[in-house]
């Protein structure tokens, strides 16, 4: 026994260690949505799709349509399937790759790394629908030149925040999936379900049910959002986006949250 | 240090972790022995944090994983060398970890150079890794931020002879430095080979521990009784780990005061009451193995 105490040394003392800050840890999440080739191309896709579909008004637009508010709708369109994508991958990764294992041994409190998550896709959709609506401008400048026809910048900075809104809304719709549910493919089918065959069930209800007509506005979150999208909202429209948002977004992201921090990571 | 406080886990009816009781001490290397499905991941995923115990503690150096500042400094954690973004590069997920930490960026090619991958490896993705590639990368993250405690999964698997060595070398160095380690194992060998202590678990239960000397010597107790049966659920209800082996005995890691004890208040003659003999920890290791192997069970 003294033979091996003898080898043993001890460990010279160390600075105690501080508390991993929340800026590094967003700052961490933001590059973990670049730092593999999916993930790039992921982020490439919103300028390609923006270029694409900027190409697509200048090339089959009827002339008098060739206004700016033509391209921001054009280019709206894929902003709404890719943002949420983003954010739904930068959550569910953690589990379909796995990586959440080391990810919340470095950083155990959970709500953190889901924080720095909602943060980083927050402003990935805020940086990012600027620099689409930039090259739909640059679009318009081309277009007009090449057809002849007058500029038209028919979309003020207020509906441009209004669209904003509407696309990070989406995003958080995709987030709160991607909390609530924790698989890749699960997650983005239920995204579809959510954007593409709820608004149809709803409003075929709608069409056949009187009492849900007057209802849909309160209860259904995508027809309160697409008022986002068509400029200026009343007070009833916002209260609209609340409850609507509070019952598909709110309520489902707090449900996800506390699974999140109890579940087991394996 | 670590520490762990009558730990349990229970998944429904079924307890993967049922109350373990052990210690891991700086300046020595404890290795977790048990068959696969024993419980030694579920308990290495509750001292990190990962799952949530029923009941019972694990700390490390007296304080909850979850409240360690920052974990990577104090606790190098290897639990699955595969649950990695497989499109992430090498070096990118040491520079992710090395970030997270606050180190400075020379950590990565030291660490790097420590494990032996090469520039060209670094820069593949995880996904082209070979198992022992991505062990060497797991081992390299976690000790990137030099810390204290070594909690490492299986981290043999997967590694070449030349590699087993290698690592083995680096525990050694490690613990001799005062670092405490902890790495679990299914393989017998492999454990006597590298640590000082061992913790032997089978079914969820600890079946023994102790120094590796004192295991080797000795391991628990051989019996016989004509109403096995009986003898078995009485060892059963104190909490005892029993196995039957081949011949109609019983064994268990207690010691033969301890069983003679329990039979005699629950009235149970015996016929035999002896210490297992010198190959106790292998016999009684394999015997745990044969419990719950899934194939050749006829044999």
């Amino acid at each position: 026994m003294t033979a091996i105490a003898v080898e043993q040394q001890v460990r010279e003392p160390r600075a105690v260690p501080r508390r991993v800050p929340m800026s590094r840890v967003t700052a961490i999440e933001l590059r973990k949505m670049f730092d593999t080739r999916s993930g790039f191309w992921l982020m490439a896709s919103i300028v390609i799709a923006a270029v694409l579909a900027t190409g697509a008004v200048i090339l089959f637009a009827p002339d008098d349509e060739l206004t700016y508010s033509t391209f921001a709708a054009a280019i709206g369109f894929p902003m709404a399937v890719i943002l949420p994508m983003i954010a739904i991958l930068s959550v569910t990764s953690e589990w379909s790759q796995r990586s959440g294992l080391t990810t919340f041994t470095m950083v155990p409190n959970r709500g953190r790394v889901i924080t720095a998550k909602a943060i980083s896709s927050v402003a990935i959709g805020v940086v990012s629908i600027p620099v689409a609506f930039a090259i739909g401008a640059v679009g318009n400048v081309l277009g007009t030149a090449i057809t002849g026809t007058d500029r038209v910048w028919d979309l003020s900075l207020g509906d441009g925040l209004y669209i904003v809104l509407g696309n990070v809304l989406g995003l958080l719709v995709g987030f709160m999936l991607g909390v609530l549910i924790r698989n890749s493919a699960g997650a983005i089918v239920a995204y579809f379900v959510y954007s593409l065959l709820l608004p149809t069930v709803f409003g075929l209800l709608a069409a056949s049910q009187e009492w849900f007509a007057n209802l849909q506005p309160w209860v259904d979150f995508n027809y309160a959002q697409s008022a986002l999208f068509d400029g200026g909202l009343s007070a009833e429209q916002w209260a609209n986006l609340g409850t609507a948002g509070a019952l598909w977004l709110l309520l489902p992201l707090v449900v996800g949250l506390a699974l999140v921090r109890h579940t087991e990571v394996k | 240090m670590i520490t762990v406080q009558a730990l349990t886990k229970k998944y429904g009816g079924h307890t993967a972790v049922d109350t373990i009781t052990f210690t891991a001490s700086p300046g020595r290397v404890t290795g977790f022995l048990g068959p696969n499905g024993a419980g030694k991941s579920t308990t290495m995923r509750i001292m990190v944090g990962l799952t949530a115990p029923t009941s019972g503690s694990a700390t490390i150096a007296g304080r909850r994983f979850a409240d360690l500042p920052n974990p990577g400094m104090e606790v190098g954690v290897l639990l699955d060398a595969s649950a990695q973004h497989a499109g992430r590069t090498g070096r990118e997920i040491l520079t992710i970890a090395q970030r997270t930490m606050g180190l400075p960026a020379r950590r990565v090619p030291e660490m790097l150079d420590l494990v032996s991958l090469t520039d060209r490896e670094a820069g593949r993705r995880v996904r082209h890794y070979s198992l022992g590639m991505r062990q060497r990368l797991g081992i390299a993250a976690a000790l990137i931020g030099d810390p204290e405690v070594l909690i490492l999964d299986e981290p043999a698997n997967g590694l070449d002879p030349a590699g087993i060595r290698w690592m083995r070398d680096l525990l050694r160095g490690y613990a001799n430095r005062g670092g405490t380690v902890l790495l679990s194992s299914h393989l017998l060998h492999e454990i006597e080979v590298i640590a000082d202590d061992i913790v032997v678990i089978g079914n969820g239960r600890i079946v023994a521990q102790g120094t590796k000397a004192e295991l080797l010597q000795a391991a628990g107790t051989v019996v016989r009784a004509p109403q096995l049966e009986d003898l078995r659920r009485a060892l059963d209800a104190s909490g005892l780990a029993v196995a039957r082996s081949a011949d109609g005995a019983l064994r268990t890691g207690a010691d033969p005061e301890q069983v003679g004890r329990i039979a005699l208040r629950a009235g149970l003659a015996l016929t035999e009451l002896k210490t297992a003999d010198g190959a106790g920890l292998e016999e009684m290791f394999l015997e745990l193995t044969a419990d719950t192997q899934r194939e050749g069970a006829a044999a």
